[in-house]
């Protein structure tokens, strides 16, 4: 009674505030549009010079989506490069093909190397031609559909756990809470009401930025869609519990603003975003404690592995675990509020 | 118990020797007080001699370092007590974004009033404060004397039988004061016990005993007309100076 008056009033205002609804709604749909043309546009278009390369090899460069400039001299050549007009630059020294790539950017020198690979090996016949085939995802799977899905569960935790602790810090500073205390309602009850309230939003939340990921910005998909919506669900919760927990030890919206790069930023690199094989495997392991690694593994599972609910249950409970914990905490943290 | 009280009824808070302090610093130390049932009582005092500190410890919001509180008999802090107060603090806690009438409908679900019961003591409440006419406006905009009305009516709400009132009249005009006081008299007839902190001096004339806070000290407790006559003074202010400055009778 006393948990569902709270949640209602909290949603009530919530609709009122117009400003935040759209952080929460619309904020996490356009990076991810942003994300989606940044790292799904057109394959780049790659720029090779060549020298007095056979005639051959050059039109098999042509159709494997490659520009070819031809130059007569090496020199010519070179400033082409230099001036950024070329990403490499092909020529037969000594009879043997050379490369010389422009090197800034790892992605582009790739290419380079997959094209001109592709080219040579079809120029010698008796070659065994190399066959290639996906486990998982498939040949037009992007950079985006990799990381996609981490990107998912990212947005909705980041927009929830700020908003929840700049919530729970302004009922705090406004002196509501303290109003709210001098009534006869229980710090766990404050807790489900806050869960429950914010909850509901947050359900909406992870199914638009989940469903528009999917059937808007097309973002491959292999698994199912109620799995997805769980695990963002799931993450959506820790940040509330969390974003809450700690806004107990912020006293303005400012200090709210400092937990992200002690909370958010970390989280980011252990979430799988980047590859850690290098990292000290000690260090590795502080992934453990991070509730974006275990969200991000889930969703990554069920979008391009295809994996059903066995393969993430483990996934599944120490989120629960997390979230159930941190609201344990928050009931405990509100005992600085008020003696009972 | 407490044999040495006047009044045949049980008092409605018994404060002994009552001591808090904030990081090192005693902001109230050693009060013991008695509030009898239907009383009136102001607690006097500068600016940062304890009183807000004093009513939260006598709600049992707050926990005391050393001493005891009970409310009606049962030692504090107890949550079910915390149906048996209304309360207003001295900063509007109101959710602005809300009407006056939602901010209302939320207070009283926390007290567990329902249904038509619920508008019934909404409009009583609203009634008190002479807010009807704008029950359904958005808090934000009310005026500041309009919030502290409002805070009045939510302290209302349940017709609890202890009303808790941290400087109600701050920032009202005279005129409205002077109607919420022939409310709060009325209140007080009907048996509501009063608490109230003040810094308006014929506020405290009104009262039937005022407690002098200075210091985190109760320095005198007693009726305005005894505190007059103790300190020979003409009005409750020179009184409130010349015992509260620690001049001793
Ligand atoms: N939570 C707290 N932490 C630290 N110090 C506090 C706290 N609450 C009150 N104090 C200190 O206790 C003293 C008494 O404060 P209190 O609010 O009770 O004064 P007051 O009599 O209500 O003053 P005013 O008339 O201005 O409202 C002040 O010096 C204040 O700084
Ligand atoms: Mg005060």
């Amino acid at each position: 009674m006393r948990t569902r008056a709270l949640a209602l009033r909290i949603i009530r205002q919530f609709v009122r505030d117009k400003r935040t609804l759209a952080l929460l709604f619309l904020a996490p749909l356009l990076v991810l549009t942003l994300m989606n043309f940044v790292f799904n546009g057109q394959s780049v278009k790659l720029h090779i010079g060549a020298v007095s390369l056979p005639e051959p090899i050059e039109s098999r460069l042509e159709r494997a989506d490659a520009d070819i400039v031809p130059y007569s001299s090496m020199d010519e050549a070179e400033d082409a490069l230099r001036d950024g007009k070329l990403d490499a630059i092909v020529s037969i020294d000594h009879g043997a093909p050379s490369l010389l790539l422009e090197g800034s950017d790892p992605s582009v020198s790739r290419s380079v190397l997959v094209v001109l690979q592709k080219a040579l090996q079809a120029e010698a016949p008796n070659a065994p031609q190399l066959r290639v085939s996906y486990l998982h995802g498939e040949e037009g799977l992007t950079s985006f559909d990799s990381f996609g899905p981490v990107l998912i569960g990212f947005f909705s935790f980041f927009f929830v756990f700020l908003l929840a602790g700049v919530a729970f810090l302004r009922e705090r500073t406004t002196g509501t809470l303290e109003r709210l205390l001098a009534t006869p309602i229980r710090r766990s009850e404050i807790v489900g009401g806050y869960l429950t309230g914010f909850g509901l939003f947050t359900l909406l939340q992870a199914a638009l930025i989940a469903v528009y990921s999917i059937y808007v910005l097309g973002m491959y998909m292999d698994g199912s869609i109620w799995l997805v919506l769980l695990m963002n669900l799931l993450l959506t919760l820790t940040a509330l519990t969390l974003g809450t927990l700690l806004s107990s030890y912020a006293t303005t919206e400012f200090q709210i603003i400092q937990f992200i790069p002690l909370v958010i930023v970390p989280q980011v690199f252990f979430s799988g975003l980047f590859n850690l094989d290098a990292m000290n495997p000690w260090l590795q392991k502080l992934s453990y404690i991070m509730p974006l690694y275990y969200g991000a593994d889930a969703m990554r599972g069920i979008m391009i592995r295809g994996e059903g609910f066995a393969d993430i249950r483990t996934d599944v409970c120490i989120l629960l675990g997390f979230s159930v914990a941190f609201a344990l905490l928050n009931v405990v943290a509100l005992k600085k509020q008020r003696a009972i | 118990m407490t044999s040495d009280l006047v009044a045949p009824k049980p008092p409605v808070v018994e404060i002994d020797g009552l001591t808090r302090s904030f990081g090192g610093r005693t902001v109230l130390d050693g009060i013991t007080l008695r509030i009898g049932r239907g009383e009136l009582f102001g607690l006097l005092g500068p600016s940062g001699s304890g009183k807000t500190t004093l009513i939260k410890l006598l709600t049992g919001m707050d926990k005391a370092d050393s001493g005891t509180v009970r409310m009606l008999g049962e030692r504090l802090p107890k949550l079910a007590m915390m149906h048996r107060f209304g309360y207003m603090a001295q900063a509007d806690a109101l959710y602005n974004e809300l009407t006056a009438r939602e901010n209302l409908l939320f207070f009283a679900s926390l007290y567990g009033l329902a249904g038509s019961r619920r508008n019934e003591r909404i409009r009583a409440a609203m009634g008190v404060v002479d807010l009807l006419d704008h029950l359904n406006k958005p808090v934000a905009a009310y005026s500041g004397g309009m919030k502290r009305r409002l805070s009045l009516a939510i302290a209302l709400l349940h017709e609890p039988e202890l009303l808790v009132l941290d400087e109600p009249t701050v920032g009202i005009d005279p005129a409205l004061r002077q109607s919420i006081w022939k409310e709060l008299l009325a209140l007080r007839q009907a048996g509501t016990t009063i608490v109230l902190t003040t810094h308006v001096m014929d506020e405290a004339d009104k009262c039937d005993r005022i407690g002098l806070l200075r210091d985190g000290r109760l320095t005198a407790v007693d009726s305005p007309e005894a505190l007059k006559a103790r300190s020979g003074a003409q009005t409750i202010e020179e009184a409130f100076i010349a015992l509260g400055g620690g001049v001793r009778t």
